[in-house]
C-alpha cells in the first residue's frame, strides 16, 4: 500500500494561504531570504578565514620533545621524520628504548636514510628531498620483553612537503607479540566493539534526534543535517584552535552558536519556503542543494585536511575495565550523550514545548486547531536539533577529528539509524542510531573494518523488507 | 583576461565528455523523477556499476567492448532490483535514502583494498577498451575557428551524441507509448493507478531498471572516453550534478536533460575557467581564492544552482510547471 501523496499535500493547506498575501509581502520575504543567505555566507567567511589562519599556525613542526638536533633540522628547512621510542611500564611511566634501527625507504622503493634511537628513545631521520616516504621500524632491533603494539604499525607511509618535519609514533608494549593484545579471538574482541559501538550509537543519536524531530513536525527530509554535525565541530575548532580557548568553553560556544544558527536557518529560509508552499519533494532536493554548498563552503575555508582540537587530541592513560580499554574522553562522550539525551527524553515528555512537539509530530492540523504555535514549535525543535547535532559534531571530532565532511559521512549512518527506529519519532531516532553504532563496530568481528558501513546499509534494507515503519514507527506513516 | 580561452573552454565543454557523460545520467533521471517520480538519489550508483562492470569485464576476463558493456548494463539492472524491492513500496523519500546510501557504499566497496585485485582499488582500473579509439575513422583535427577538437575527441563526440540521440529517441518513444502514460499516471497519482487494476510497483519496477540503464550507459561512455575508471568519479555530488542537470533543462521533457546537461557544464566549466584566468591575472588576490579553491567553486555553484532551481523555477527551461509539482496540491 503506497500513499505517497497523502503526508506530503498537509503543508500544502498552510501554503495556500501565503498565496493570498499580496506580492509585496513575497518579495519582502524573498529579500530576507537573499539577506539571510548573504550574511550566514559573510559570517561564515569570518569563521573559516580565522580557521584558515589557525591551520598555518598547527602546521608549524614545534615539537616539544624534539632534540636539539630535529630542531635544527626544522629550522635549516630539510625535511625529516623524528619520533620517540617508549613504553608505558605497569606503573604508567614512560619508558625510553634505545638502539632500535628505524629506516626511511622512498617511492623506489630504496633505503635513504636509518636512523638508531639515543638514551631518550628518539630518533631523526633526515631525507633529501620532499615525497612519498615509508618510514619502518627493524623489529630485530627491539630489545626482549618489548614489542609492537602490532604488526601493522611497524611502518607508516606518507608524504613529505618541501621542509616539512612529521613525527610518528610507533606504539610500543612490554610482552611479546604485542604485549596481551597479540592473540585475540572475537569473542575477546567483542566487549571492546560493544562499548565503541554503544559510544558511536550515542554520537549517531545525538546528531539523530533534530534529523527526526525535524520530518516528524515539518515532514522535511533535511539532506543537509550532515553539515549541521560539521558545522558544530568546525565552529568548536574555531574556537578552541584559533581563538585558543580550552574545548570546554569552546565546544558549549559552539553549541550556542550552533543552535542559533538552526534557528536562523528555520526562520530565514525554511519557513519562507514553507509559506510559498513549496512541496515536500522540492524542499528534500534544496535540501541537497544546501548541503552541497555549505559542504563545500566548509572544504573551501577549512581545507581538506583533518585536523585535531587542541585538547583531548591524544590520551595515552588507558583505564581497563572488564576487558574494555577505553580513555577519559571516552567514558565523558558516553556520559554526556546519555546525560543529554534523557535531557531530551525528559523534555519531550514533561515540559509544554515537549508535548506540543510530539502533538504537532503526530498531528499537524489537529495541533494547530487546538492552539498550538505550531511555527513556534518547529523554531524550538531547529534550534535544540541543531545544537545537538553540534554535540554530536563535537565528539565525533574529538574521537575521530575535525574534517570538512565528517558530518556528510556519519549523515548516511544517520539516515540509517532514524529509518530503523522509525522516521519521525525521537525514541526511534534513539534506539535505531544505537543499533546501527553498535551494528557497524561489531560487524568489523566479520568484515574488514573499510567496509563496516556497509553493514549498517544491509541492516536498513532488511528492516525496510521487514518492517518498514521501523522499530518504533507506526505503520500508516510509511504510506 | 583571455576571453577567446573562456569562450574556448566553455564551448568545449557543452559537447564533450561530462555534457554526454550526465546528458545520459540525467536521461535515466527524467525516466525516474520526471515520468515515474521516483526520486533516485544513487544515479552515481547506476553509473559505477556500468563503468566497473565494463572496466572488470575488459581487463580482467579480456571481453570485448560490447560484450563488457553489456554486463556493466546486466548490473545495473540487478542493482536496480536489490534497491527497488525493499523500497517501492514505500513512500518517494526512503527511496531516496537508500539510493543515496547505496551509492556511497558502492563507491566505497570498489575503493577498498579487500577487492582491489578486481577492482583496482583507490586506484581504479586503467587500459580499458583500446579498441574503442582504434576504431576512430577521423585522422585530422576538426577546427571550426573558436573551437577546435582533437581526432579523438571528434570521435567521441560523434558516438556519444549517436548514443545520447537513439536514447532521446527510446524515451520519446516509450514515454508516448501506453506504458509511458501508465508512468506519468503514477507520478500523478498512484492511488488511481492502482484502482485500475495495474501493478503500480511493478511499473515502478521498470522505471528504476530503465532509467539506471541510462545511467549505467553514461558510466560506460565515461569509462570508454577515458579509458580507465575512478571510484571517486562516482561520489554522491555526481548524482546531484545530473539531477541539477535535468531540473535546469526541465524535467519530463524529451529534451530537457540533454539541453540541461550542455548547459549545466557551460556554467560549471564557465566559472572554473573564468575563476582560474582571474587568478592567474591577479583580479582575484591568492588570499581569498587560491587554484585548489576555484575548483570546489563549482560544487557550491552547483549546489546553489539546485536549491535556487527547485524553489524559484521547478519546471526549468523547458518544463511544464503542472506537470513537474510533484505531491502538488
Amino acid at each position: 500500500m503506497s500513499r505517497t501523496r497523502r503526508i506530503a499535500t498537509v503543508p500544502g493547506a498552510g501554503g495556500s494561504v501565503a498565496y493570498d498575501l499580496p506580492i509585496v509581502s513575497a518579495h519582502t520575504r524573498r529579500l530576507v531570504l537573499l539577506l539571510v543567505a548573504l550574511t550566514s555566507v559573510v559570517g561564515f567567511s569570518f569563521v573559516g578565514a580565522g580557521v584558515a589562519a589557525a591551520q598555518d599556525a598547527t602546521e608549524e613542526p614545534g615539537d616539544a620533545e624534539a632534540t636539539p638536533e630535529a630542531q635544527e633540522a626544522a629550522e635549516r628547512d630539510i625535511e625529516s621524520v623524528v619520533g620517540t621510542l617508549k613504553y608505558s611500564d605497569e606503573d604508567d611511566n614512560d619508558v625510553a628504548v634505545e638502539g632500535v634501527e628505524i629506516t626511511a625507504t622512498n617511492a623506489d622503493g630504496e633505503e635513504v636514510a636509518t636512523s638508531t634511537s639515543n638514551e631518550d628513545g628518539t630518533f631523526l631521520l633526515e631525507v633529501a628531498e620532499p615525497g612519498e616516504y615509508t618510514i619502518a621500524v627493524n623489529p630485530d632491533t627491539i630489545p626482549d620483553g618489548i614489542s609492537l603494539r602490532s604488526e601493522e604499525r611497524g611502518s607508516t607511509t606518507f608524504s613529505l612537503s618541501p621542509g616539512q618535519q612529521r613525527t610518528v609514533l610507533f606504539p610500543l608494549v612490554e610482552g611479546e607479540d604485542g604485549g596481551t593484545r597479540g592473540q585475540v579471538t572475537r569473542l575477546d574482541r567483542l566487549p571492546q566493539l560493544a562499548w565503541e559501538g554503544l559510544k558511536f550509537g550515542l554520537i549517531i543519536a545525538m546528531s539523530a534526534v533534530g534529523l527526526s524531530l525535524i520530518f516528524g513536525t515539518t515532514g522535511l527530509v533535511n539532506f543537509a543535517h550532515g553539515e549541521l554535525v560539521t558545522f558544530g565541530a568546525l565552529v568548536a575548532f574555531f574556537f578552541n584552535v584559533t581563538l585558543d580557548l580550552p574545548l570546554l568553553i569552546a565546544a558549549p560556544i559552539a553549541v550556542v552558536v550552533c543552535g542559533a544558527f538552526g534557528g536562523a536557518f528555520d526562520r530565514g529560509f525554511w519557513r519562507p519556503l514553507r509559506n510559498r508552499g513549496t512541496s515536500l519533494i522540492a524542499m528534500l532536493v534544496v535540501s541537497i542543494g544546501v548541503s552541497l554548498v555549505l559542504r563545500y563552503l566548509f572544504l573551501y575555508q577549512f581545507g581538506g585536511r583533518t585536523r585535531p582540537f587542541g585538547d583531548y587530541a591524544i590520551q595515552t592513560n588507558t583505564l581497563e575495565y572488564f576487558g574494555v580499554t577505553m580513555v577519559r574522553k571516552d567514558i565523558w562522550t558516553v556520559a554526556i550523550c546519555t546525560g543529554l539525551l534523557v535531557l531530551v527524553a525528559i523534555a519531550l515528555e514533561a515540559t509544554r514545548i515537549g508535548k506540543a512537539t510530539r502533538a504537532v509530530a503526530d498531528n499537524k492540523d489537529l495541533a494547530e486547531s487546538s492552539g498550538i504555535d505550531v511555527e513556534r514549535v518547529i523554531l524550538v525543535v531547529w534550534v535544540a536539533g541543531a545544537a545537538l547535532a553540534a554535540v554530536g559534531g563535537i565528539f565525533l571530532a574529538l574521537n575521530e577529528q575535525v574534517n570538512w565532511q565528517g558530518g556528510f559521512q556519519l549523515l548516511l549512518l544517520m539516515f540509517a539509524g532514524v529509518v530503523l527506529g522509525g522516521l519521525g519519532t525521537a525514541y526511534g531516532a534513539l534506539v535505531g542510531s544505537i543499533i546501527v553504532g553498535l551494528a557497524v563496530q561489531l560487524s568489523t568481528l566479520f568484515i574488514s573494518s573499510e567496509l563496516k558501513n556497509v553493514a549498517a546499509l544491509l541492516l536498513l534494507a532488511l528492516i525496510l523488507l521487514v518492517r518498514p515503519q521501523g522499530i518504533l514507527g507506526r505503520k500508516e506513516r510509511v504510506g | 583576461m583571455n576571453w577567446s580561452i573562456i569562450l574556448e573552454s566553455t564551448l568545449e565543454a557543452m559537447v564533450s565528455k561530462n555534457a554526454v557523460v550526465f546528458a545520459l545520467a540525467a536521461i535515466g533521471l527524467n525516466i525516474h523523477y520526471g515520468y515515474t517520480g521516483l526520486l533516485n538519489f544513487g544515479q552515481a550508483g547506476f553509473m559505477a556499476a556500468g563503468a566497473y562492470g565494463t572496466g572488470i569485464a575488459i581487463t580482467q576476463w579480456g571481453w570485448s567492448i560490447g560484450l563488457a558493456a553489456g554486463f556493466g548494463l546486466v548490473l545495473s539492472v540487478l542493482l536496480a532490483l536489490f534497491l527497488g524491492l525493499p523500497t517501492l513500496r514505500l513512500r518517494a523519500d526512503y527511496l531516496a535514502i537508500v539510493t543515496i546510501a547505496a551509492a556511497e557504499i558502492i563507491r566505497r566497496v570498489v575503493k577498498s583494498t579487500q577487492y582491489s585485485s578486481v577492482t583496482g582499488g583507490s586506484g581504479g582500473l586503467n587500459g580499458i577498451g583500446r579498441g574503442f579509439y582504434d576504431a576512430n575513422p577521423f585522422n585530422d583535427r576538426l577546427d571550426l575557428g573558436i573551437v577546435d577538437f582533437s581526432a579523438r575527441q571528434l570521435w567521441f563526440i560523434v558516438v556519444g551524441w549517436t548514443v545520447v540521440g537513439l536514447c532521446m529517441l527510446l524515451t520519446y518513444l516509450l514515454v508516448r507509448s501506453p506504458w509511458g502514460r501508465v508512468l506519468k499516471a503514477i507520478r500523478e497519482d498512484e492511488d488511481a493507478v492502482r484502482s485500475l487494476g495495474k501493478n503500480v510497483t511493478w511499473y515502478k519496477m521498470q522505471s528504476l531498471i530503465l532509467g539506471g540503464l541510462f545511467g549505467a550507459l553514461g558510466g560506460i561512455m565515461l569509462t570508454l572516453e577515458q579509458q580507465s575508471v575512478q571510484p571517486d568519479q562516482f561520489f554522491t555530488p555526481t548524482t546531484f550534478f545530473a539531477f541539477t542537470a535535468l531540473i535546469l533543462g526541465g524535467a519530463g521533457r524529451v529534451f530537457g536533460p540533454v539541453v540541461g546537461s550542455m548547459v549545466f557544464w557551460g556554467i560549471i566549466q564557465f566559472t572554473d575557467v573564468f575563476l582560474r584566468e582571474s587568478i592567474r591575472n591577479d583580479l582575484i588576490p591568492t588570499s581569498i581564492m587560491d587554484g585548489v579553491q576555484a575548483g570546489q567553486v563549482r560544487f557550491i555553484v552547483a549546489g546553489g544552482l539546485l536549491a535556487a532551481l527547485m524553489i524559484f523555477r521547478q519546471q526549468g527551461m523547458f518544463g511544464n510547471k503542472r506537470e513537474v509539482a510533484l505531491d502538488g496540491h
